[in-house]
Formats: C-alpha cells, structure tokens, sequence
C-alpha cells in the first residue's frame, strides 16, 4: 500500500513511460515454454490420482463377487435369500439371509422416520425462518451432534433410551431394534438438516421474491417454491441417510443383540447385516469354511442394496429436479 | 448468399478507401466464417476487416450472432463443446483458427469485457494484478506501477487509490466494470474486445465508459458488441450491421446512421424492428 501511494505523488510517475508491460511479457513468455509441457502432464497426474478411486471400488466389487460365488458353491442362491432361519454355527448350519434383512431394512425405516421429518423440518426452520443468531447458534450444536462416535450411540441406546422406553413399553427386551433405530435417526438428523439447508439456502432470492409479490404467505413460499426447487439435494440428503443408516454398526451392535429372529415385531432383538459381519468376524471364522464365506455374501447384499439406493435416489432427483 | 458476398466485396472496398485516406493497418481479418451451434448456423460467410487504432462497434438484434462473433475472435466460443467453424479469422496475419495457434498468446494479446462485471474476489489490487502476475511479472514495484497505470488508463484510479487493498464486489457495478476494464489493460493487450460492456450499468457509468473507450482508442484496437444503436453512432469508427447470422452492412458509421445502403439497416437503426 505505502509502495502504491509513492507512487500516487509522482516520484516513480515518470516511470510509467518507460514501462512497457507487454514487452515484459513477451520476454518472460520465452522463458515460460516448461509451462506448456506442465498443462499437458498435470491433468494425467490427476486423471491417475482420480482412478485410484476407481480402481479401489473395482478390486472391492472384484474380491466380493468371488468369494460370494464361492459361498453360493455351498449354499443355493435361493435358500440364501428366502430362507427365513439363520443358524450360522453348530453341526447343521443354515444360512438363509432374511432375518439380516429385515433386521437391517427395520432400523433403517426407524431411523429415517425420526431423521426425514426433524431433519427437514429443522433446515426449513434454519433456511427460511431462522434469524442470524439462530442459525449461529443452532448449527454447531447440531454439528456437535453430527461428530459424536457410534460408539457412543451405542451405549446411549442400551442404558438411556432402552430403559426409558421399557418404562411405557412393557414389552420390550432388554435389546431390542426400536431403541437402536430412534437413536441411529437422532444421529442422521444433522446430516438431513445441513444437507437440505445448504440446498434450500442456494435457491435464489428472486424466486421467493417472485412467490412472494404474488401475494404468497412465507409457508406457501417454502412450500411452493422452496422445497421444489431444492428437491434433487433434499432427496440427495434422505439417500445418504439411508446409506448411513443400512450401513451403520456400532449401535446396532451394542443395542439390538444378536439373535436372528425372523420377525417384524420391533420390540425384539434382531440382527442387521452389519451386526451379523461383527459377529462372524469377532469369532474368528477360518478362512475357506462356509461361514466365512457367508461373511462375504452378507457384503455383498448389503453393497447391493446401498447401489440401488444410490441409483434410485439419482432417478428420483433428475426427474423432480426443476432447472433454475 | 450473393447479397452477401456483395456486401463484404463493399465493405472490402470500405476498408481500401479508408485504407487510402489514413493507411490505417488491419487488425483483424475474417474471411468466410461460419460457425454453427450443433445444427445452428449461427455464423453466415462473415468478411469483416477491422482496423487497427480503431473502435468497431458491431450492432444487430438479439440472437443475430454479434456475441457469438466477438467471441471466435479470441476462441472463446470453443468453451461451447458443439460448436464448429469454417474460414479464417487472420490476425496480424496469422490464422487463429489453425489448431497450432496457442490459444493463451492470443489471449493474451487480445483482452475482453464481459457484459457482466466479473471481477475476481479478490481485492482491487489483485484483480488488476492478476494477468501481470500470471505472465511472470513478480517484482513489487512493477506490479504496484502497472496497476496505477490500468486503474488510471480506466479512469477509476481517483475513486479507489485509497482502497486498493478491499474487495472488489464493494464496488458499485460501474465502478467493476471499469476494474474489469482496467484488469484487461493491464497486461497491455493489442485488441480490446467488450461484449456489451454497459448492458448492465447505469447511464452514468455508461457515459463514463464510452468516454473511456474514445480515450483507450489511441492506444488500443477495440471491438464492441452492442445492442444501443446510440452508443455505437456515438463512440464508433465503423460500425457493422448483423442480422440472422449475417453482416448485412459494414461501413464507416457516419454512412450507416446517415445514409444506409441496405434496406433491413434502414429498418433497424429506425427503429422498425428489433
């Protein structure tokens, strides 16, 4: 700044004449010819950076799909998956995959019955309603809530929520999937909520302001206007939910047990895919054996299901999508 | 198609007779280009000579091609992935269009204004200093010179000396524009092109814009794309008339707003269409 102002009264002024900018530039451009080969090589580096995750997914895909048809040698595709008893250890081990599904497909709509609602409503309060100091204050707690580990979900569900819940629920067991699917939401609310706010806060002013010349009241903005225009990242934000949720571990684990009912009843103990890979691997399945086969089969449904949430939730955004 | 050969052999003509009065060098030369958006032939077998020292400014209805012109001159319509083009745009003798041209050291020679001011986010000093600095120019001094020097060449030095160091979105629209014009003077191009500099400003900065374009005129070969038939009779040399992809005319601009030689010119800057 100082440099500049000097300049400003005149004593380098004189200067100016002499400075002849695009002749300094053609002098450096002689020099500057490594430039051209950078432009050419660095994009390949990138490429080759880019393909790691690429070629990381393919080897993943690759070794799951080996190992599965190795089980499907042992045990028929279709007991496996209409099977409604799994008894993965003793003598007579039967391995039909139901009773993980159901426990895994349970949680999840547990948990995003509790994270869609409060999340969407919390970032439509946030994005349209909330003050600055609101939102100031409102979004660290929730990203508080976002950085807390399983783990400690885990415990949370089994000695707070379980009890609390056995206290109007007099049915429920001890470990159970109700108490694990509340709190697997409660965690996944922060995800919705920021996901959906950072898509409703990017619709441009103009469109509300377009609604609202019209005479429109702030809900049938939001409403009309808002969610619509955001939905391809609000639907993005619930299918990430759910991945998370289908994925999730460690409070199932902890919370829900381990027995392999097949059931719908929500106030019992079941299985999710996830627990059941815990299970097997915390009990050191001998490589080659049926069981640990299993392991990879379990994988293998559970990556199938993730993709076709993935894929639907992708077809779902590009046909609600409204250009703007 | 004859229509148009007829007129470019005018304007070719045009440009000899102006050649002969002031032997003014050509700049830009653009011989038979087409260009088309996929199936859109936006582009109809354009000859146009351009002058150097000169502003040209180049009129016409929306959609009639003028943006898209402006931009084959310094190939930044190539940032479209459909687009195709024919012929041959010649500057300073050279084919641009030849895959060999370095597309950079055409850029770097010939600057642009956007319709839009768009300024970097950064603050005022390093929007300006920002093609100095990308060319190899490190020295403090340098730098500190070429920026008074292209905020004063922009005619906006007075209204930021005292706040260089701020960002550049605090400026009024005016004001960014003129940031963005001094930001392409400050690598001292040769051509000057604005695609409808002050579409997006008041008539004040207006004014202040086209005042400035006179003034960069000594210096500079300028090209402006306009859609305010005033602004080209006031600031320009030559004007070009476009029309459905087509120069329906090219003349002197006294010549076009006085006495036309093609009808659908007449109707235009009559105010009968467009």
């Amino acid at each position: 700044m100082k440099g500049v102002f000097f300049v400003a009264k005149g004593v380098v002024h004189e200067h100016d004449q002499n400075l002849n900018v695009r002749e300094i530039i053609q002098e450096k451009k002689k020099t500057k010819s490594f430039n051209n080969y950078t432009e050419k090589f660095i994009p390949k580096i990138l490429f080759g950076i880019a393909a790691i995750s690429v070629f990381t997914t393919i080897g993943i895909v690759l070794t799951l799909l080996t190992e599965t048809i190795a089980f499907f040698k042992d045990v028929p595709f279709i007991d496996f998956f209409t099977g409604t008893k799994l008894k993965p250890l003793g003598e007579n081990a039967v391995f039909g995959v139901l009773p993980l599904l159901t426990g895994t497909l349970i949680s999840t709509a547990i948990a995003m019955l509790v994270a869609i609602p409060v999340g969407l409503m919390t970032a439509v309060f946030l994005s349209e309603y909330a003050s600055e100091k609101t939102r100031r204050l409102l979004k660290p707690i929730l990203e508080i809530l976002a950085g807390i580990p399983t783990i400690v979900y885990g415990f949370f569900a089994f000695t707070f929520v379980t009890p609390l819940l056995r206290s109007f629920i007099p049915g429920l067991e001890p470990t159970n999937i109700l108490s694990p699917g509340i709190v697997m939401g409660i965690m996944i609310i922060p995800m919705v909520a920021s996901l959906s706010e950072d898509a409703m806060s990017s619709v441009p002013n103009s469109m509300r302001e377009g609604a609202l010349a019209l005479g429109a009241t702030k809900l049938e903005v939001t409403w009309k206007v808002v969610i619509p225009a955001a939905i391809s990242g609000i639907i993005a934000s619930f299918v990430l939910g759910i991945s998370r949720a289908i994925g999730e571990t460690m409070i199932v684990t902890i919370a829900s047990g381990s027995s392999k009912n097949f059931t719908f009843d929500v106030t019992q103990s079941m299985q999710t895919m996830t627990a059941y890979i815990v299970e097997v691997t915390g009990g050191e399945a001998a490589a080659g054996t049926t069981l640990y086969y299993s392991l990879y089969a379990v994988a293998m449904t559970l990556f199938v299901f993730t993709l076709i949430m993935n894929m639907v939730a992708q077809y779902i955004s590009r046909k609600f999508r409204e250009e703007y | 198609m004859s229509v148009v050969t007829d007129k470019s052999n005018a304007s070719v003509k045009d440009t000899q007779n102006s050649a002969k009065e002031d032997t003014k060098k050509v700049v830009y030369e653009t011989k038979d280009l087409n260009l088309w958006y996929g199936e859109g032939h936006a582009l109809k077998n354009i000859n146009l000579a351009i002058n150097e020292n000169e502003v040209t400014a180049i009129i016409g209805p929306s959609g009639c091609g003028k943006s898209t012109y402006i931009k084959t001159l310094n190939r930044m319509v190539e940032l479209v992935p459909t687009v195709k083009i024919s012929g041959e745009i010649l500057y300073r003798g050279r084919n641009i269009l030849e895959k060999s041209y370095q597309v950079e050291d055409l850029r770097t020679s010939v600057g642009m204004v956007f319709q839009k001011p768009n300024p970097f986010p950064k603050s005022i000093y390093d929007n300006i200093a920002y093609g100095p600095k990308i060319h190899g120019i490190r020295d403090k001094k340098i730098l500190d010179e070429i920026v008074e020097k292209s905020l004063r060449g922009a005619a906006i030095w007075d209204d930021v000396k005292d706040r260089l160091n701020q960002n550049a979105y605090g400026l009024s629209g005016g004001q960014q524009q003129r940031v963005c014009i001094a930001r392409a003077l400050a690598i001292e191009p040769d051509v000057i092109l604005m695609d409808e500099p002050t579409s997006a400003l008041d008539p004040i900065s207006t004014l202040k814009v086209e005042e400035l374009v006179q003034e960069l005129k000594k210096d500079y070969s300028i090209i402006i794309v306009t859609h305010n038939m005033q602004q080209a009779a006031r600031i320009s040399d030559k004007t070009a008339f476009f029309l459905n992809g087509e120069v329906i005319e090219f003349a002197e601009t006294d010549k076009i707003f006085s006495n036309p030689s093609d009808k659908r010119t007449e109707d235009y800057i009559t105010g009968r269409f467009g």
